[in-house]
């Protein structure tokens, strides 16, 4: 239904959205030592979406981990440029993606309401 | 679990540590008539939590270690609390590096409210979608 409605947004917002969660987990494992960032390649994850696979097997197919530009002495790969970056990037994407979706529904409900 | 307790358990360890930083920088120069009573400086040690369901990962304070360094031993008899040999032992606290600590913990927690702002920003937008 809403795959018929929305087309590649509905699972684009989805995808957005779990990449965020990913960023915001890097972020808060900005102190950890050892810990590895990960980071959703979305490109690889809607293509693999659209070849069949659902948006959870889509994501964790299409999970990196981040290669650092300066690897720290304590094997944390978190740089905060980067991943302040990431997340400023995939939220513009999502709010695209949700003027999409919108723009969608605004468009349905013209046509439901007739004026 | 979500972002939300991703970000609130991130921003509850940068406090922790900025806590831990405040004692060391409290107890900076404090002296005790012995070396085993004199105070260690206190460091807080992270470790990652994953939630296998949602793939995220939050933090969580792994422990909280005593630093090993020897206090500095001083000669000065005059001091109440200088033992038999006149001598008394100050706490082996690194001013400099508690600043840094401080200072770095802040900035982390900094940008984990920004993250956590956008985010809460863009989950709103889609809930009022009509």
């Amino acid at each position: 239904m809403s795959e018929s409605i929305f087309g590649i947004h509905a699972a684009a917002l989805e995808l957005r959205s779990q990449r965020m969660g990913l960023i915001a987990s890097n972020i808060a494992n900005a102190g950890t030592p050892g810990y590895k960032a990960r980071d959703i390649d979305f490109a690889a994850a809607l293509k693999a979406h659209m070849g069949g696979a659902n948006t959870d097997g889509a994501a964790s197919t299409a999970t990196r981990y981040r290669v650092p530009v300066m690897p720290s002495l304590d094997g944390n790969t978190v740089e905060m440029a980067t991943e302040q970056t990431a997340f400023a990037e995939n939220a513009v994407g999502y709010s695209a993606t949700l003027s999409f979706i919108r723009g969608r529904i605004d468009t349905l409900s013209r046509a439901m309401k007739g004026d | 679990m979500n972002l939300f307790d991703v970000a609130q358990r991130a921003m509850s360890a940068q406090l922790v540590r900025m806590n831990a930083a405040a004692s060391n920088l409290a107890n900076a120069g404090s002296v005790t008539g012995s070396e085993g009573e004199a105070y260690r400086p206190m460091r807080p040690v992270f470790a990652e939590e994953l939630d296998q369901s949602t793939g995220l990962a939050t933090v969580r304070v792994a422990g909280v270690y005593r630093s090993e360094a020897t206090p500095e031993k001083r000669y000065d008899p005059g001091n109440p609390l200088a033992d038999a040999e006149g001598n008394v032992f100050e706490a082996p606290v690194d001013e400099n590096a508690e600043m840094v600590e401080m200072l770095e913990s802040a900035r982390q927690y900094q940008n984990m409210v920004e993250a956590l702002q956008t985010a809460k920003q863009l989950m709103l937008e889609t809930m009022r979608m009509k």
